[in-house]
Formats: structure tokens, C-alpha cells, sequence
């Protein structure tokens, strides 16, 4: 849930400040709060995850309440309200994956990275959940990982193994 | 081999690029609709074609885009729903992963028929990848002025978009849509006023499924009477079914409506029949909402007759012995699967997609999700059964939007069809944690297992 303690103060990049600009681009005037999830997207994207100084800044920036970001930020499930690993892992846990073995594999993660489900490694490299239906039903089980969104499909065992070891050479 | 329209050029190497998809044939449409029609045409030409909303609900497009109010002075919007959450479902992600194209050529014409100037497609959030991809092929588009300002020097000018979501299933349903557009929580608005009228922004809008959109194409290209002539009765064209589950072949297919279900599941043309060499034991046939069927209703109709995949057939019987189309999410399960899981499972779904707007959406869905984890942990009662019957007639119908009945039908249909799995279940708590039901009481036990229980 929102922690309202977190006080670390955010600054957004120039970079990131154009990218806005863009966005805020394409609605027309004076509805300009369209723009409110993709630039969530975009914070967490940079820092991993949204804290409520960054949501302060961005109701700042539209021109909005602060509240109407925190409603919004705590309805949708992507933005995360705390730090995550590096790599956020989102295994598939609905109907169709499970007939193939999604859980199979979340629990298969819990042994291997030995967190909980929404705790992050010591390392701060992984952290794991389960999300329901990711529209790839055909190809379960599968599991994303954020900030990119890259998608791994027919998951086995083996395969998570391997994908964990290749993240961790990565970094 | 059946006729494909959307998926013709599937396996063609580079078809998500303009220049392939031109050299395919690509953009004809938009031509011929700018340059040689007039928007109440193309309007026509959709309704002749008998085109049914793809994403689930099977409106008649045609007739939803003849709705539209068209008040002098304001803004009007074309959105299309890429907001593609529903279980069972991933063909709209398939076809803009593919064909980026086919959905902005069908963006264009639709949105010139229906004179929107600003043009949305909200794709859910989890598809970045996708998003990428249609910016991408946007920009090819913009590049090649078949998107901005004067298109084809007919003066028309249009702008596309992607917005993404945020994960949320409710956002599927067009008003949440809208709202979520708007940059709030995504809950359904009340109807009427209907999007029709006041819709994004409060201005005229139409919300389309990415591949009722794409269907403009070819509707547009050979005419709304040829396209009409595929299918069967009021079922016309073509359909993308997503075939998951116990399958062989899994995936994406563009069937002629029509076919009949029993080829879809055995032929090898299409889903090859069920994985491991077992038995059909039930299906899901239209995305996780509609009612799950046994098997022998899956291929037959109670009088016996072969069922076909088509709005009518898989209708035909009503809930008593049918199911829906839907958006053509098709799950199979073979003997080894559990039904009271699977519905567990489902509720679950509901429960966390639940926007909390409607009391008996919210508390209900948490309930029956409860309940089911009861009996399908070995603690349940023969109570139980009856006290979820109940709460899922009390969500049906009550709810703004939706998504409360689409949580009730498959409880419902779980406990019409499959009673005695259920019963079993309470009767035999120790035996229903080790093996499973099978088809039916004499189904052979399987070795239990692994589990891994909700936290």
C-alpha cells in the first residue's frame, strides 16, 4: 500500500521532462490528465518502481491533485507502491497457464530465488508475483519481466533456471 | 484449407513492416475508402457486410457506428480496445505483434467513415513489446503520409495514438476504457448516456476490438457483400479463435464462422486434438466468462446435432446446454483437470479484477472465490454448493457493467454441469487432495499433483 513516510525527494531528469512534453502532446487541450498512466509508466520505468515524492512531482507537472494519482496509481496493478529487484518477474497465474503448469514454475521461483512472493532477493537483483491473465494463453506458461516488458513463453522448469542464470551474468 | 483475411500473410517474412505489407497488398483499402467513397458508404458497406463486434460482445458494428451523433462543431473519436485481458484470449495481441498494419490501415478507414480526427488505441499496459510495435509502425505510416495531415491529398487529416494501460481487466469494458483514457480509475460508467453520444472527453465516441477493426480491411477491399457470403447465417466472416489449454497445437486460428467444433479441436489443420494422447473433458469456449461446457456438449447440441463454432450455434440451448462465442477464447481441459480448481481459479480472477464499484460484484466474487478454495482444499460443505449457486444468481444482472455476471456463469455453469465433481469433492475430502475426479466416478486415479497453496 501507499507509503506516505517515504520522503526521498525526486527530481526529474530533462530527458525525462521531454518525454512528458511528447505525451502531454497528444490529448487535446485542457484534457491534458490523459496522459496521467503513460507517465507513470515512464517514472517507474526510471526509478523501478513509484514512490509518492515522484507521484507528487507528476501531479505537479500536470497540473492535478496529488490524490488523483494515488487513486489511480493504486487501482491499476502494474505500478508498483514499493521497491522490486532489479528484474521483476511476473509469472501468469490464471485458468489456461495453470493447466499447462504456471504453478509449477511460481513455485519452482520460490525455491530457486528462496524469497516469498513479492519480497526481493538479498542481492536487490529479483523479485517475483504472480499476475493474472497476461494474453498469452496459447503459449503458457508465461512470465514477463518489467521494466521492458520482455516476454518468455512455454516455460519449464529448465528454462526458468536458465533465464535466471543468463539475468545474473547480465549484471 | 479455409479462407483467411486477417492472417493471410501471417508467415510472410517482414510482414510487420510497411514496405512487405504494401507488397502484400497493403493500404488498398485506405485508398479506395478516401479516395472513392464517401464516409455513410463505407458506413453501408460494413453494415451489408453483417460484421459482429469481435470482442466479446458480438454487437453488429456496422449498426453501433450508425449510432454515433455527429452534433455540429465537436470532436469525434474512434478508440479501439487492444485492452485484451480476458482469459483464454491472446489473438489481439498475436495480430498486432504480426500485422502492426492491418490494424492501422483499418484505423484510417474506419476513423474517416467515422469523421474522428484523433484516433486512441488503448492497448493494456503488459504489452509493451506491442506498443513498440505499433509506435513503430505508426511512424512508418506518418512517414509514408498515410497518417497526418492531408492524407492522399484528400484533405483529410488523422492522428493515431497508442495509450497504454495500466493492468487492469475492467478496462476491456468500453466506458472503464474511456475513463482510463481520461487518465482516472478505471470504473464503468453508468449507461446511458452511451458512448455513442457522450463518450471520451464527453464527445461522440466508438469503441471498436482490434479485430473488428482490422475486418474493415477486407470488408472495404472485396465489398460488405462478398464478405458476407463467408460464415453461416448471421454469423458472417471470419473469426480469430485463440485455442489454449490441453491441446496439441495451441495457438492462433482464423476459422470460417461456421466450422464445426469438432474439426477445430481433431483436425490438424487446426488445434490436432488433445495433448498426451487424452480425452476431451470439458471446454471453455468463448474466453474465461462464458460457461464452461462437458464434452459431449462441446461437440453436439442436445438434439445431437454436430455444434459449430458460430454466435448461434455455440448459443443454441441457452445456458441450460450451451455457451457463447464470446471473444473466442477457446480452453480446453483434458480428463486430468479439475473443474472446481479451474472455477476457484476463475473467481480468484474475478475477485482481483473486481473494481469495487457495485457491492454485489465486489463482495461477491470475494465470497465465492472463498468458498471455492473451501471445497477444493477438502473443507467444504454439502451447503457450500447450494450457498454459491445463490451468490452467483444475486451478482447477475446487479451490476453496472459485465463483469459481475461474467463472474457468476462460470460458477453457474461449473455447478449445472459438473454437480457431482463438487459433491465429491465435500464427500471425500482426504481422496480429492490426492488424485482427481476425472471425467467421472470411474476415471482412473492419477498421481496427485504438485500444489502450491494460496498464500
Amino acid at each position: 500500500m501507499l507509503k506516505v513516510e517515504e520522503q526521498t525527494p525526486v527530481e526529474f531528469s530533462s530527458e525525462l521532462l521531454a518525454k512528458f512534453d511528447e505525451i502531454k502532446s497528444r490529448y487535446p487541450e485542457g484534457k491534458h490528465k490523459s496522459a496521467l498512466l503513460p507517465l507513470l509508466h515512464l517514472v517507474q520505468a526510471e526509478y523501478l518502481w513509484v514512490s509518492t515524492p515522484a507521484m507528487d512531482k507528476v501531479a505537479e507537472y500536470l497540473n492535478i491533485q496529488p490524490i488523483e494519482v494515488y487513486e489511480v496509481a493504486t487501482f491499476y496493478t502494474m505500478y508498483f507502491l514499493k521497491p522490486q529487484g532489479k528484474y521483476a518477474l511476473e509469472v501468469c497465474r490464471t485458468g489456461p497457464c495453470c493447466l499447462v503448469g504456471a504453478e509449477k514454475i511460481l513455485k519452482h521461483l520460490e525455491e530457486k530465488l528462496g524469497v516469498k512472493e513479492g519480497e526481493v532477493t538479498a542481492d536487490g537483483l529479483f523479485s517475483f508475483r504472480g499476475v493474472e491473465c497476461l494474453a498469452a494463453c496459447g503459449f503458457g506458461p508465461v512470465l514477463q519481466i518489467s521494466p521492458e516488458y520482455t516476454f518468455y513463453e512455454n516455460l519449464t522448469t529448465e528454462s526458468v533456471d536458465k533465464l535466471i542464470e543468463d539475468l545474473k551474468n547480465k549484471s | 484449407m479455409s479462407r483467411k483475411l486477417l492472417l493471410e500473410h501471417i508467415n510472410v517474412p517482414g510482414i510487420n513492416t510497411l514496405e512487405v505489407y504494401r507488397q502484400k497488398g497493403g493500404y488498398r483499402a485506405v485508398e479506395k475508402a478516401l479516395k472513392t467513397l464517401t464516409p455513410e458508404e463505407i458506413v453501408e458497406e460494413v453494415k451489408k457486410s453483417g460484421l459482429r463486434g469481435r470482442g466479446g460482445a458480438g454487437f453488429p458494428t456496422g449498426m453501433k457506428w450508425s449510432f454515433l451523433a455527429k452534433p455540429e462543431g465537436v470532436a469525434r473519436y474512434l478508440v479501439c480496445n487492444a485492452d485484451e485481458s480476458e482469459p483464454g484470449t491472446f489473438k489481439d495481441r498475436y495480430l498486432m505483434t504480426h500485422i502492426p498494419h492491418a490494424l492501422i490501415e483499418g484505423m484510417i478507414v474506419s476513423s474517416f467513415a467515422l469523421g474522428a480526427k484523433v484516433s486512441y488505441i488503448y492497448v493494456r499496459g503488459e504489452m509493451m513489446p506491442q506498443i513498440r510495435i505499433l509506435e513503430k509502425a505508426i511512424a512508418e505510416a506518418k512517414a509514408a503520409g498515410w497518417l497526418g495531415k492531408n492524407i492522399l491529398g484528400t484533405g483529410y487529416d488523422l492522428e493515431l495514438y497508442v495509450q497504454p494501460g495500466g493492468g487492469a481487466y475492467i478496462c476491456g469494458e468500453e466506458t472503464a476504457l474511456l475513463e482510463s483514457l481520461e487518465g482516472k480509475r478505471g470504473n464503468p460508467r453508468i449507461k446511458p448516456p452511451f458512448p455513442a453520444i457522450a463518450g471520451l472527453y464527453g464527445c461522440p465516441t466508438v469503441v471498436n476490438n482490434v479485430e473488428s477493426i482490422a475486418a474493415v480491411v477486407p470488408i472495404i477491399n472485396d465489398g460488405g457483400e462478398e464478405y458476407a457470403k463467408i460464415g453461416i447465417g448471421r454469423s458472417t466472416g471470419t473469426k480469430l479463435i485463440s485455442a489454449s489449454g490441453n491441446l496439441v497445437k495451441p495457438g492462433v486460428y482464423e476459422i470460417e464462422l461456421g466450422l464445426p467444433v469438432e474439426e477445430f479441436i481433431y483436425s490438424d489443420e487446426y488445434c490436432g486434438g488433445i495433448a498426451n494422447g487424452k480425452r476431451l473433458k470439458a471446454t471453455v469456449a468463448g474466453g474465461s466468462s462464458v460457461p464452461v461446457l462437458p464434452a459431449n456438449l462441446t461437440l453436439k447440441l442436445a438434439n445431437g446435432e454436430p455444434r459449430l463454432m458460430s454466435y448461434e450455434s455455440l448459443s443454441e440451448g441457452g445456458f441450460a446446454t450451451g455457451t457463447m462465442l464470446g471473444s473466442g477464447g477457446f480452453i480446453a481441459f483434458d480428463e486430468d483437470q479439475c473443474i472446481v480448481r479451474n472455477t476457484w481459479n476463475f473467481s480468484r480472477f474475478y475477485h482481483h479484477e473486481s473494481c469495487g464499484q457495485c457491492s454485489p460484484c465486489r463482495e461477491g466474487t470475494g465470497w465465492m472465490e472463498k468458498v471455492l478454495h473451501k471445497i477444493e482444499y477438502g473443507h467444504g460443505t454439502m451447503d457450500d454448493v447450494d450457498l454459491l449457486w445463490d451468490i452467483q444468481r444475486k451478482i447477475e444482472g446487479n451490476t453496472i457493467c459485465p463483469l459481475g455476471d461474467a463472474a457468476a456463469w462460470p460458477v453457474a455453469s461449473a455447478i449445472r454441469h459438473f454437480r457431482d465433481e463438487f459433491e465429491w469433492h465435500i464427500k471425500e475430502p482426504v481422496k480429492s487432495q490426492q488424485q482427481n475426479y476425472g471425467i467421472a466416478n470411474y476415471a482412473v486415479p492419477i498421481e496427485k499433483a504438485p500444489v502450491t497453496e494460496e498464500k
